[in-house]
């Protein structure tokens, strides 16, 4: 990205079989006792090789767990997009008060008159009323609210 | 709203079920059993196990049992959220469209907050820079005809709190 200057080791390289693998396991892993081994067949791989690819896809960090994704409202919680309008004087002071929240889960820096961006979790659904007045107390900023609506399925999360 | 009604449930189920759900939070293990291990961990069996998580599926309190890719690691530097201002009685029929694009990663009609934030429609496009990330929206522009459709592109610049909360989200937006 511009502006960013960390040394981070460069991309993975991944072969043919990783590529397939990443591709397949973002759909999703089969419910059944031998998972691993299902999907290898899938690929035409076999068990041992495709653990021992995820291991060290796991390791080069190019995948950071397999797990559930939850649905925060199901659970009964709420969840919402949020941004706000930052002045560049401000920024830093303003990402250190937003961050101190523990229902912030992401905080992403954009390009437009709303330049800061984060998703917010929380137990319950009128929690998130709560956490974004406190938010503005917070940082004397306005929030913009922008709760999901509709969701429409990919099917893919990220093609590689 | 099916909620999974666990103060019906004996007080050992309910601890156990709330072990899975934490053990689940971590990963599933890479082993050939990875549930029995699972089962192990939390004093249930392996059908115990399986028939918790496939309940939590079926009332859709888990979306999905996948891999997260992390994508630094990938090699994708360009992470594009693009946001369309679409007729209300179009959105749905576009967002459909949108999310069948092998490029979206995400696709979301949100509300909007006029006159500041007139966008209804969100789409996340990643990829290895910026100019193949714009290359690929030229395409899905041209191909769904949304020429005359007001956007914009937000890329982000940086993660500065990517954690996850108490529950594992996809990325935004």
């Amino acid at each position: 990205m511009s502006g960013e200057r960390v040394s981070r080791p460069e991309p993975a390289e991944l072969d043919d079989a990783d590529r397939r693998i990443v591709n397949r396991l973002q759909e999703g892993l089969p419910l059944c006792e031998r998972p691993y081994a299902f999907v290898a067949a899938e690929l035409a791989l076999s068990e041992g090789e495709l653990l021992y690819r995820l291991e060290r896809l796991l390791e080069a960090g190019v995948l950071s767990r397999f797990g559930p994704m939850y649905h925060a409202e199901r659970l009964g919680g709420g969840l919402t997009l949020a941004a706000l309008a930052v002045p560049e004087a401000d920024y830093e002071r303003v990402i250190a008060a937003v961050n101190a929240f523990p229902e912030v889960a992401h905080n992403y820096r954009r390009e437009h008159r709303l330049n800061m961006w984060f998703v917010l979790a929380t137990e319950t659904p009128q929690r998130i009323g709560e956490v974004i007045a406190a938010i503005e107390a917070a940082t004397g900023l306005a929030v913009f609210n922008m709760p999901k609506q509709e969701e429409f399925h990919v099917r893919l999360h990220l093609p590689v | 709203m099916t909620r999974l009604s666990s103060h019906l449930l004996p007080p050992q189920a309910r601890t156990a079920s709330l072990r899975l759900r934490a053990l689940l939070e971590r990963g599933l293990p890479l082993t050939e059993r990875p549930w029995r291990a699972l089962a192990e961990q939390c004093g249930m069996s392996e059908g115990e196990v399986l028939a918790w998580v496939e309940r939590w599926q079926q009332q859709g309190m888990i979306k999905r049992l996948g891999l997260v890719v992390r994508h630094h690691a990938l090699g994708i530097r360009a992470n594009a959220m693009v946001v369309w201002d679409l007729p209300d009685e179009h959105v749905s029929e576009v967002g459909r469209r949108l999310a069948a694009e092998p490029a979206v990663t995400l696709c979301y009609r949100r509300r909007r907050q006029p006159p500041e934030w007139p966008y209804n429609l969100f789409c996340m496009i990643h990829g290895s820079h910026r100019e193949r990330v714009l290359a690929a929206l030229d395409e899905i522009v041209g191909r769904h005809g949304l020429q005359g459709i007001p956007r914009r592109v937000l890329f982000s610049h940086k993660a500065y709190k990517q954690c996850g909360g108490r529950y594992t989200h996809e990325e935004e937006p």
